[in-house]
């Protein structure tokens, strides 16, 4: 990273719990707003509760519509988070320190968003307990193992229970320094029992440092089998021509990946915008995150071709007119050359231009393009599929999401949003200690003739230093 | 017997390593004292001890009690609603192995975490000599010592040049 300024340690402790202590203006009608959607959307689904699912546009023969394609969107964003800190905490990539915390926190929101939609979509929420929890709750049945509705909660359970810990982790250094800055005894209090009376020893940062990199470890295979596991709850069926593929897991990994990536630099953007951090998130950061967009968004080209090659080689009648649906009928067609244009052909090419990459405005706008384009891409995965209109389909039916489902789906927008908002207004959406940490480490080295800046590699332990001296 | 805590405070990472040498020198044991900062520095930067934990075992543990789980939980449920499908085994063992991955890896990031927080000495519920401006950037020494033996710590700690005056605490 070769971008920085020098910053007081109280330097960036007054500019990233500004947010904490002022409430910026735009924040109580934002939350407002958001708030007033998300009820909307709740009393949408006390109203399914009430008059039952037949209120939604779900009918035979498709019976998985608007919420399960913004379940897998949700689970995908939920992934980049903490794939992105990570991989880069792991790689001790310098460009990772202001963005870490927003990505992970992210991670957190959009999983509890993603829970909503399967669960409002089964209708009676509250009897998902008996298809998941180990208990005979009747007549000793016991619930069932080989289906992927018990993997599911176990896998994006463990996941979520895994970040949210990661997170805590994480804060403990920061929500010591929020201890310290409050005013109000009572804030102070509340500041002080969540930060478990951290103070700082050098072996207390030893165990963050090492919290980091083990929990980056042992995230990183969950991250990669949640959303394998959310693709076998299509291939494993063996009913639906479409979904019943083996590329299935990788596919959905990749673009999972690509979406994720693509909102954590939405987000670093609107850090910049909203609460004008543009003195941790610099261009170099922008430049860092397109130019790792690119691999991502081409590998998940590569998958996507993939899987339609493996569809059409099969010269399977029922795979060839799912593909003529999702390609060339009416409404799926256009929507389709939608999906590729907004999630593939217009980012890529831009993001190869260095001035794009640098820009927060560009890689704001071709980021959301490429969200647009990745609900788009679950939509035309689930309701193609099970439209399956080949010869000797017994229900000829469509889908058309009704309204509910519609406000349904809009909540779980601003239930995320509102969720990073509040988040932000009571702990620090930048890591305080690791942005510090970078500058400590910093330096600047002689080469010959030439000084340039170095980093200190961070985490090594005593011996180390101890050998090389 | 009660303790006390001492706590002096340096803007120079120099001097707070002379403290710690200051605090040897007046016969101080390595458990006495400590070094706080607002961010983490390279070990030995002080001249400290490196700190000894056995966080690595925590993970193993949590990661077999949580295969433990799994497989009880899967081959429990199984055979107590006994399902013959197709005339195959009761145990299916594809399914049963993503659940046990699951209670694996959920077993040992709980352990981990738990790991994190018993070795980082938390939760703490006296912070003893402390001082708001630790995180702000400076550097503190704390020592925690009997009552007799605080006025050699403070010598110590102003012998390095202190830049504040010292703090006292109970422990």
């Amino acid at each position: 990273m070769q971008e920085h300024e020098q910053l007081s340690q109280k330097q960036i402790n007054d500019d990233l719990t500004r947010a904490i202590f002022v409430t910026p203006k735009w924040w109580l009608p934002a939350v407002t707003f958001l708030s007033i959607l998300v009820v909307t959307g709740l009393a949408a689904f006390a109203f399914m509760v009430y008059h039952g699912v037949g209120v939604t546009g779900l009918n035979r023969p498709v019976f998985w519509g608007f919420f399960i394609a913004n379940f897998v969107f949700w689970i995908g964003i939920s992934h980049a988070g903490i794939m992105i800190s990570a991989i880069l905490r792991l790689t001790q990539a310098e460009w990772r320190r202001p963005i870490t915390r927003a990505a992970e926190v992210m991670t957190i929101f959009s999983l509890v968003a993603a829970l909503h939609t399967p669960l409002f979509h089964v209708g009676r929420p509250w009897r998902v307990l008996y298809w998941i929890f180990p208990y005979d709750f009747d007549r000793g049945i016991w619930p069932n193992i080989r289906s992927p509705f018990v993997w599911d909660p176990s896998a994006v359970g463990t996941y979520l229970i895994a970040s949210t810990l990661f997170v805590f982790v994480c804060l403990l250094p920061d929500i010591a320094i929020l201890r310290d800055r409050a005013k109000a005894s009572f804030v102070k209090k509340i500041y002080a029992g969540l930060c478990l009376g951290f103070r700082g020893t050098p072996r207390q940062w030893r165990l963050q440092t090492l919290a980091g990199i083990l929990l980056s470890a042992l995230v990183l295979p969950v991250f990669v089998s949640v959303h394998s596991i959310v693709s076998w709850d299509f291939a494993v069926l063996i009913a639906v021509e479409g979904w019943h593929s083996t590329i299935f897991a990788p596919y959905f990994i990749i673009g999972a990946i690509h979406s994720g990536v693509s909102a954590v630099a939405m987000l670093m953007a609107l850090c910049v915008w909203l609460y004008k951090l543009d003195r941790y998130i610099k261009p170099d950061h922008f430049d860092a995150i397109a130019r790792l967009l690119i691999i991502v968004a081409t590998t998940w080209f590569f998958f996507f071709f993939l899987e339609w090659v493996y569809a059409l080689y099969t010269l399977a009648s029922p795979e060839i007119a799912l593909r003529e649906l999702q390609a060339f009928e009416w409404p799926y067609g256009p929507l389709f050359a939608l999906f590729v244009i907004l999630s593939f052909v217009i980012p890529v090419p831009v993001w190869m231009f260095k001035r794009c990459r640098r820009s927060a405005l560009i890689m704001f706008f071709t980021t959301i393009l490429v969200n647009i384009g990745m609900w788009l891409e679950r939509f035309l995965i689930v309701i193609p599929g099970l439209v399956r209109r080949s010869h000797m389909t017994f229900d000829w039916g469509t889908y058309h999401p009704s309204l509910i489902e519609i406000l349904i789906v809009v909540e779980t927008f601003a239930f995320v949003a509102l969720g990073m908002l509040v988040f932000a207004k009571v702990l620090p959406l930048i890591p305080l200690f690791d942005v510090k940490e970078g500058v400590i480490f910093r330096h600047v080295i002689k080469v010959g003739r030439k000084t340039i800046p170095a980093t200190i590699r961070e985490g090594l332990p005593h011996h180390y230093y101890d050998k090389n001296h | 017997m009660a303790k006390r805590s001492v706590l002096g405070l340096y803007t120079e990472e120099d001097a707070a390593a002379d403290a710690l040498d200051n605090l040897r020198d007046a016969g101080f044991e390595e458990n006495e004292y400590e070094i706080l900062t607002g961010t983490p520095y390279p070990e030995g930067t002080f001249g400290e001890a490196e700190p000894h934990h056995n966080l690595y075992r925590w993970p193993l543990i949590g990661a077999a009690c949580g295969f433990t789980g799994g497989l009880i939980i899967t081959a429990g449920t199984q055979m107590a609603y006994p399902l013959i499908t197709g005339g195959k085994p009761i145990l299916s063992i594809p399914p049963m192995a993503i659940i046990m991955y699951e209670g694996t890896m959920l077993g040992a990031i709980i352990f981990t975490i738990i790991g994190i927080i018993f070795e980082s000495r938390l939760p703490r519920l006296f912070m003893g000599a402390y001082s708001e401006k630790i995180t702000e950037g400076h550097i503190g020494v704390t020592v925690t010592t009997e009552e007799g033996r605080t006025d050699d710590a403070e010598e110590a700690l102003k012998k390095a040049g202190t830049t504040e005056d010292i703090i006292r605490g109970w422990e």
